[in-house]
């Protein structure tokens, strides 16, 4: 007995009856087939779009908002920053490598896509307890995939996060971001539009990989059904990288010479997608013959080939004129390009079985892209979150001073592992490398060079999350993420002027799900507002679900920031022997909690209590503060307090710079491991430490000095005492030894 | 006149930009030479940049060896003037014989991007004329084929004759007796699996490079005599 075909299709009744009065009559499979793909959560953002519209989206430096295929930002000098984020989680649990190749390859194309070219990748990763066998194969393959295709496609991996934790078992998270540079001359969008262009598909032809990616399986959960789940697997795309290099210069050349009206990139929903996005955004419609597509096989399905989503595809909108000379650079980049459509002015998607031949489909285009559904689903604070939120980390038994030393130790992870198989330096950019606070890159680009003779300036990114503080409380928890990414930025000197965010939920049909979202977003437009970030786009990764139970939240967000002077020698997070160790930010009560903090979900095995609190005027002048203190090189090591709390701070700065320290913290172990908001550790030269100090002041930062730089143990007076080796030692073997490698 | 350098271009070539720019901060004139072309002009040095020519399909250098370039750039290398192959440049020169031995995968099989300490072994190299033998310069790598190997004769040979001209300090990929580049009987043609680009600025926290990028140009220019090749 099978399920009715639209159900397979991943399509409920009502949407099967919305689809019927959209046509007026039936619809036959290929526009059914269609429709189930465009209208897939992944696609559609039918779920979480009654609640996107409440994040802040303005901000001076904003070109391009949320709903094109990248967000753009003015960097000055004539040039702009074009930066998108996605997810890949699904397909990289199933197949690791593929997974994440084609999630990296895919991001690129968003970019290229605006004009810009890619310089940057920023992979947040979240994998299951590496003692987990299934998990370390997924980490692993996950990390090569990366490697293999970023460092081909020629575009340099430059930082992001490695987080491990139980409730990514069944579900890891693969989030990956990517910043294309662009003269704003460049910039053009994914609109089709003139009655008689031509829509010509450049790239790989097209087979039978990802058909159904974003319905089947990016928008629906893993069940228990492990012969299922892996039967999903050809659900998964396949990525050539050489491919994409080419396309990707092929595609500049094409802008560069401004010949093509509009671009668009063939990810999610293949074709179907790409020819109605472009027609519905450009008000026309558009005719495609199916006949025409290169295929990789002989014998697909017209709806095979309108959903496919093989790899390394883009669909340009061409004047006749100008298909010679599209051809042309086509050819000398080995690009295959051939015209599969062509725009008219209906206002409807028709596919036909030849130019001549049979209409194989015929729907408005814009209903597609505009008419999915959108659900205002039921919301409902889970009945565990009041219980959490009593339980007070307080009631924890204080540990004894050895077990603070094995505790610290145990947090200590060199990231290096996975960012050393990243070629991290593409293009003679980075200035400070993956393993930092944020990720410090000159403003410069081939093709997209700033004036002659102009003075360095830079940019900084970060990306964040914390799915202990979102479990705890969405909504708080998503503000400390944002106020969290935002002072990386100004540990790098750098100003925030645009944030993207990669909402990675579970089961929407949850209502406890859907109530963390709808917190997490509240929470993340206030942090937004109060900082002054506007949100240029994003993506929401639903279905996070294996097994019946859903992921933590977990919200991440990668923030871009400007650096008006880039000079040499910008300050990480490291100590200098005989410096002075400042620690700027709240104190006393309420600063920090052990609520949701690593020591306690990591070491102590509990979630619960009440997060400490962001003031978000006290934080704008700490960022605003670390910001101009790092410009002007008043410091010499900077790392803001996080996950880990202050002594993870501090040793990871030892560790970085091989120098010991000897401080006070104060409060025992929540004094050691509690986490809070705006807080920053500083490495000083002594003789600076009172003007620092007096500056912080002056700006009603509370500062005080907390130790000193040097010897060759982490000494925190009256809780831990270790040598610096054994905390190298630590910092080095603990991925190497949960994962294998170098 | 400032030496011009060609600087090859393959599909799959992502370096040559990098390379470019570390030139022309030197004072070289650079041009981005097309696979397809088969006549380089007045280039005096070749450069052929890292990255992954035609995808490093088959294996790294095995596709890029017959492109029509490397026909004039044997010539070239014949003649006397200075070729660099830059870490898949360097693959390719091997793969087209115009150097010996081969780079296979890394030692611990897995990509590594990172800054290495580099020694001067010998000055009898255009990437290394006039350098002190024991200089030592950070460089990064960034390969996953970069363990550099041959048979042990061959490798006896390029010892006894000063063709190891660069050694790692500490050998990050496992290749042959810490070998990081290696030149022809004549010296002008070098191949070193680290990038010199990438240490060309104080921004990226070395200018090493630019020393040994400096010490080609001034090999390019000294090449520029009645008996080089201005044709």
């Amino acid at each position: 007995m099978h399920a009715p075909v639209h159900r397979q299709l991943g399509l409920t009744d009502d949407e099967l009856a919305s689809i019927e009065r959209i046509l007026g009559r039936q619809p036959n499979h290929l526009e059914l087939a269609m429709y189930a793909v465009m209208w897939s959560e992944h696609c559609s953002y039918k779920s979480s779009r009654a609640h996107l519209g409440r994040l802040p989206t303005q901000g001076e430096h904003v070109l391009v908002g949320p709903g094109e295929n990248a967000g753009v930002v003015d960097a000055g000098d004539g040039l702009a920053l074009a930066v998108r984020i996605e997810s890949h989680n699904h397909p990289s649990a199933l197949e690791p490598y593929q997974g994440a190749a084609t999630g990296v390859g895919g991001i690129i194309r968003d970019i290229f896509t605006m004009g810009a070219r890619p310089v940057a990748l920023m992979d947040p990763l979240r994998f299951g307890p590496p003692e987990d066998p299934r998990s370390r194969w997924v980490a692993t393959g996950v990390v090569s995939g990366i490697s293999g295709y970023g460092n081909s496609v020629g575009v340099p991996t430059v930082g992001g996060e490695l987080e491990f934790a139980p409730c990514y078992a069944g579900n890891p998270l693969v989030n990956v971001l990517c910043v294309g540079l662009l003269p704003v001359g460049r910039l053009v969008l994914g609109r089709a539009a003139g009655e008689g262009n031509l829509a010509v598909l450049l790239g790989s032809p097209t087979g039978r990989d990802g058909i159904g990616g974003v319905s089947v399986l990016a928008s629906a959960a893993f069940t228990e059904d492990a012969e299922a789940e892996a039967a999903k697997r050809p659900n998964v795309q396949v990525g050539d990288p050489f491919e994409e290099k080419r396309l990707i210069e092929a595609t500049l050349e094409l802008l560069d010479r401004h010949l093509v009206v509009g671009i668009q990139d063939l990810g999610g929903a293949g074709l179907a997608c790409a020819t109605s996005e472009t027609a519905s955004r450009g008000g026309v419609g558009m005719d495609v013959d199916v006949r025409a597509v290169p295929l990789r096989e002989a014998g697909l399905e017209p709806f095979e080939v309108m959903t496919s989503e093989s790899q390394e595809r883009m669909l340009a909108i061409v004047a006749p004129d100008d298909l010679g000379a599209v051809y042309e650079v086509c050819r000398r980049w080995e690009v295959r390009a051939t015209v599969v459509g062509r725009v008219t002015g209906t206002g409807r998607l028709r596919v036909l079985d030849g130019w001549d031949g049979e209409v194989l489909a015929d729907v408005p285009a814009a209903s597609l892209h505009e008419d999915a559904p959108v659900y205002h689903r039921p919301l409902a604070r889970p009945a565990w979150a009041g219980t959490r939120a009593a339980d007070d980390p307080a009631r924890l038994p204080a540990p004894s001073g050895e077990r603070l030393a094995s505790d610290l130790l145990a947090l200590l992870a060199d990231p290096s592992w996975a960012y050393r198989q990243y070629d991290h330096q593409l293009f003679l950019n980075t200035v400070v490398a993956p393993g930092a606070d944020a990720a410090v890159l000159r403003l410069s680009a081939p093709g997209a060079r700033p004036p002659a003779g102009a003075p360095p300036r830079g940019f900084a990114l970060s990306t964040d999350g914390n799915p202990r503080w979102c479990a705890l409380d969405p909504r708080a928890g998503t503000r400390l993420v944002v106020a969290e990414s935002v002072l990386n930025l100004a540990c790098a000197g750098a100003r925030a002027v645009a944030l993207v965010n990669c909402l990675n939920f579970g089961n929407p049909e949850h209502p406890e799900v859907m109530w963390q979202l709808s917190e997490a977003i509240d929470g993340m437009a206030e942090a937004c507002l109060a900082l002054g970030v506007p949100v240029v786009g994003g993506n929401v990764s639903l279905y996070n679900e294996s097994r019946g139970t859903d992921i933590d939240p977990t919200p991440v967000v990668g923030t871009v920031g400007l650096i008006d002077h880039l000079r040499p020698g910008v300050p990480t997070a490291r100590l200098v022997d005989g410096g002075d160790i400042l620690l700027l930010g709240p104190d006393g009560e309420g600063a920090v909690s052990l609520a949701g903090s690593r020591w306690a979900v990591e070491r102590a095995g509990h979630l619960g209590g009440a997060l400490a609190a962001v003031d978000f005027g006290l934080h704008a002048a700490v960022v605003a503060l670390v910001a101009s203190l790092v410009d002007e090189r008043l410091v010499e090591g900077v790392h803001d307090v996080s996950d880990g709390g202050l002594a993870l701070a501090l040793a990871e700065m030892a560790v970085a710079s091989g120098t010991g320290f000897v401080a006070r913290a104060g409060g025992g172990h929540v004094g050691l491991f509690g986490e809070g908001p705006s807080r920053v550790l500083l490495c000083t030269k002594p003789a600076l430490s009172d003007e620092v100090l007096a500056r912080a002041a002056s700006v009603g930062v509370p500062g005080r000095r907390i130790g000193s730089a040097g010897g060759d143990r982490l000494v925190l007076e009256g809780a831990v005492d270790v040598g610096l080796a054994s905390a190298l030692e630590a910092w080095r073997a603990a991925l190497p030894s949960a994962l294998g490698g170098a | 006149m400032a030496p011009l350098v060609g600087v090859v271009v393959f599909p799959g070539t992502n370096c040559e930009h990098d390379v470019v720019e570390a030139l022309e901060l030197l004072g070289a004139r650079a041009r981005l030479v097309w696979h397809a072309e088969r006549d380089l002009g007045d280039i005096d040095a070749v450069v052929v940049p890292g990255g992954f020519a035609h995808g490093d399909a088959l294996r790294p250098g095995a596709i890029a060896r017959f492109a029509p370039v490397m026909g004039a750039v044997a010539d070239m290398a014949a003649a006397g003037a200075p070729v660099l192959g830059i870490c898949n440049g360097f693959q390719v020169l091997t793969e087209a014989h115009l150097l010996p031995g081969a780079l296979q995968k890394n030692r611990g099989l897995s990509f590594v991007c990172r800054m290495t300490e580099l020694e001067v072994v010998s000055e009898r190299s255009v990437l290394t004329a006039g350098l002190q033998p024991g200089l030592r310069l950070a460089v990064p790598v960034n390969h996953f084929e970069g363990n550099y190997t041959a048979p042990p004769e061959v490798l006896d040979q390029l010892e006894a004759e000063g063709r190891v001209v660069l050694r790692y300090v500490a050998n990050p990929n496992g290749s042959a007796r810490d070998i990081a580049g290696i030149c022809s009987p004549g010296g002008n043609v070098v191949g070193l699996m680290p990038h010199p680009e990438r240490a060309s600025s104080e921004l990226l926290g070395s200018t090493d490079g630019l020393v040994l990028l400096g010490a080609l140009l001034r090999s390019a220019g000294a090449s520029l005599s009645p008996a080089g090749l201005s044709s």
